[in-house]
């Protein structure tokens, strides 16, 4: 079951970097494949990517990284559990060393796709995580 | 054609269409390739108008009568760490590998225009060199004889790591005439289109800065070249080959034409302009586009100029082998892919060359790879023998074609620009930066269907891959904290009254059309201000630079 709006993600780019190719060409394929997207950015402050999550109740958090600014993300979702917004999927995409990838799992990031992942991998993923994520919402609901 | 070899032509052309049943191909650019090419397509008659000699217009051989015989490329790596200290001995690594050049990188904060205090201390110095003082610089260049070595500094407007150089060459008693090098990264409108890191002031407040550091430069560093017009960021972006060329011209006709309207003569500093391109794994193409650039910037250089000096319509450029065709699959194999690049790059006549590290798709380079990638220049310079002869590819009834071609959908594409009013308004409009996408786009869709194959990542894959990761180098957080510790020493030592003085000045300056405000950020830095407060205050004065947003 699924909420009757579509997914809504943001997506956005933190820290310093400001290659967006990638960035631009997942915002197009989500949108094509039916998702409501907020393109913010680059250089986004935590704070505000916290804050756009609260105002907009998105469902996906999509980060690009290509040159280090992933080294924020565990940051990130400290500020988004202590705003009780610690369900939202966040999904990264680009430059993240192998090495990063466990620290930032373990921080609660979703899934991470490196260069190479396709276009139709990311939109299923990002669509499994944030139905599960709408349906448990709605389980919460209707038992409250 | 006579008829004997007509009939020859008719009998291979049935015979080709029988024997094969799969579609024309495209290159990059979307150009229908024809299976042979003969002398149909390309009449050696033409040789004098559309070839000629090296060194000589129309130039598609080569800008120099001698090109890699008189003076090999100059074969460069970025190199950019930690703190000046890393700087310092990685760039002595690679000048003792064979580099002839410096390729300075500074960290993304100082691309931001920030000084490290002002940004996360997690990203500091990580994908480049943490310099924010002229002290900084002084440590990064210590041994490193600055009057022989030429300098390509990545230092948009309004260039502060050139300010910090032409203190330390007063300090070295080295005369400013004699310092050569680029300002890479000063094409402003690249950044605005593309790779946004390097655009710090909004695009009147970069144009302000660009024509004053041309002039500034023309007039007392003879030698150096204030600015680099980069194709290659519009081509990672997306853009293919034909459209990074025309986009990229469109630019440099853009900035020819600023300058000259701000009274500057053209054959007084066109011959200072370069550029700068990204040579994908298109062999063929990617010599094309290289060799249709040469011609057309000639020619319309004379056209809508009357440039006539030699030295002026020689189409000077930097390459670039592009990332973007590099995969994180089986990494070895970019080994192969960026020595295909560099060899595009050498028959296309490229003046410089940067040659990508094999594990540049999941990591900032290791040390190691970035070895491999200068030795493969070393191996196509010195084993190869493919620069025993000039322009080998010249004359090839394909690659003439082809470059015939080339020129001609560059022209399209730089007429489109023309028409809109010339590259700044069809940047502000946002045309080029939908073009990008929607070629990015296609390329995507092409790989994603299969129907263009990246060896490891559509095609060939291996289930179980081997790992094969260098461990990623992190600059080492005590010396990170020192380079801290310095940046406060420094501001307590320097003369507050002086710093403020210098940046009122500054901001007099940019407020005043009649001042060059590239000599009052010189002033400023001799006085004690740092990279951040220097940009900070034109950020205030001209404006911060935001690139458009995605369309909604």
């Amino acid at each position: 079951m699924a909420l009757n709006r579509p997914i809504k993600v943001l997506l956005t780019k933190i820290g310093l970097d400001g290659h967006d190719r990638g960035f631009r060409l997942v915002a197009t394929a989500l949108r094509d494949a039916g998702m409501e997207v907020l393109p913010v950015g680059p250089w986004l402050k935590i704070e505000e990517v916290v804050s756009i999550a609260l105002q907009e109740d998105v469902d996906v958090i999509g980060i690009s990284s290509l040159s280090s600014d992933h080294l924020l993300v565990p940051r990130l979702m400290e500020r988004l559990r202590g705003e009780q917004l610690g369900d939202i999927l966040v999904v990264l995409g680009g430059i993240i060393p192998d090495e990063d990838v466990q620290p930032l799992m373990e921080s609660g990031v979703a899934g991470i796709f490196h260069p190479g992942s396709s276009l139709s991998e990311i939109i299923r993923f990002i669509r499994n995580g944030a139905e599960k994520r709408q349906s448990s919402l709605i389980a919460k609901v209707a038992y409250a | 054609m006579p008829d004997r070899a007509r009939a020859n032509a008719d009998r291979w052309r049935s015979d080709y269409d029988s024997a094969v049943s799969s579609a024309p191909r495209h290159n990059r650019s979307g150009m229908l390739l024809k299976p042979l090419y003969t002398p149909e397509d390309w009449d050696k008659g033409q040789y004098a108008d559309k070839l000629g000699y090296p060194g000589q217009e129309p130039f598609t051989r080569g800008i120099y009568p001698a090109m890699y015989h008189g003076q090999g490329w100059s074969r460069r790596m970025l190199v950019g760490l930690g703190t000046p200290e890393d700087f310092n001995r990685r760039q002595k690594e690679m000048l003792a590998s064979g580099t002839t050049a410096v390729n300075f990188i500074p960290c993304n904060s100082v691309f931001r225009g920030y000084d490290i205090d002002e940004v996360d201390p997690l990203l500091v110095g990580i994908c480049g060199t943490a310099i924010n003082t002229s002290e900084d610089m002084r440590i990064a260049m210590d041994g490193i004889d600055l009057a022989r070595i030429s300098l390509g500094l990545n230092d948009p407007t309004p260039f502060t790591l050139l300010a910090f150089i032409l203190l330390l060459a007063e300090e070295c008693g080295i005369s400013w005439d004699i310092l050569s090098g680029t300002s890479n990264q000063s094409d402003f409108i690249s950044h605005f289109v593309a790779n946004h890191m390097f655009y710090r002031l909004s695009l009147e407040g970069s144009r302000r800065l660009l024509l004053d550091h041309i002039a500034f430069t023309t007039k007392h560093l003879p030698k150096w070249n204030p600015l680099s017009i980069v194709g290659q960021h519009m081509q990672q972006a997306g853009a293919t080959p034909a459209q990074a060329l025309g986009f990229t011209l469109s630019s440099a006709l853009y900035y020819v034409d600023e300058c000259v309207k701000a009274g500057m003569v053209a054959d007084d500093f066109v011959h200072r302009f370069t550029f700068f391109f990204d040579v994908s794994i298109s062999f063929f193409e990617e010599v094309a586009k290289f060799r249709a650039g040469r011609r057309l910037w000639a020619r319309l250089l004379k056209e809508r100029y009357g440039v006539r000096v030699p030295r002026s319509l020689r189409f000077k450029f930097h390459a670039q082998t592009s990332g973007v065709d590099l995969t994180r699959q089986q990494p070895l194999n970019n080994i192969a892919r960026v020595a295909v690049q560099g060899l595009a790059a050498i028959l296309g006549g490229m003046q410089s060359l940067h040659t990508d590290a094999y594990d540049e798709a999941f990591t900032t380079p290791s040390v190691e790879a970035a070895r491999v990638a200068i030795m493969t220049q070393n191996i196509l310079a010195e084993e190869t023998g493919v620069t025993d002869v000039i322009d080998p590819l010249g004359g090839s009834y394909y690659v003439e074609a082809l470059t015939d071609e080339m020129e001609q959908k560059t022209l399209e594409i730089i007429q489109s620009i023309d028409a809109l009013g010339g590259m700044f308004e069809a940047v502000r409009l946002g045309y080029v930066q939908s073009e990008i996408g929607r070629s990015a786009l296609e390329f995507q869709q092409g790989v994603e269907c299969g129907n263009r194959t990246v060896v490891g990542a559509n095609k060939y894959r291996i289930p179980e891959e081997p790992v094969l990761r260098t461990p990623v180098e992190r600059p080492d957080p005590a010396a990170i904290t020192a380079q801290y510790d310095r940046l406060r020493r420094y501001k307590l030592q320097r003369s507050q009254f002086a710093v403020s003085r210098a940046l009122d000045q500054l901001a007099a300056a940019a407020d005043s059309k009649k001042s060059n405000v590239y000599a009052a950020v010189i002033d400023a830095i001799r006085a004690g201000a740092t990279h951040g407060e220097t940009v900070g205050i034109l950020r205030q004065e001209l404006g911060f630079g935001q690139p458009l947003p995605m369309a909604g």
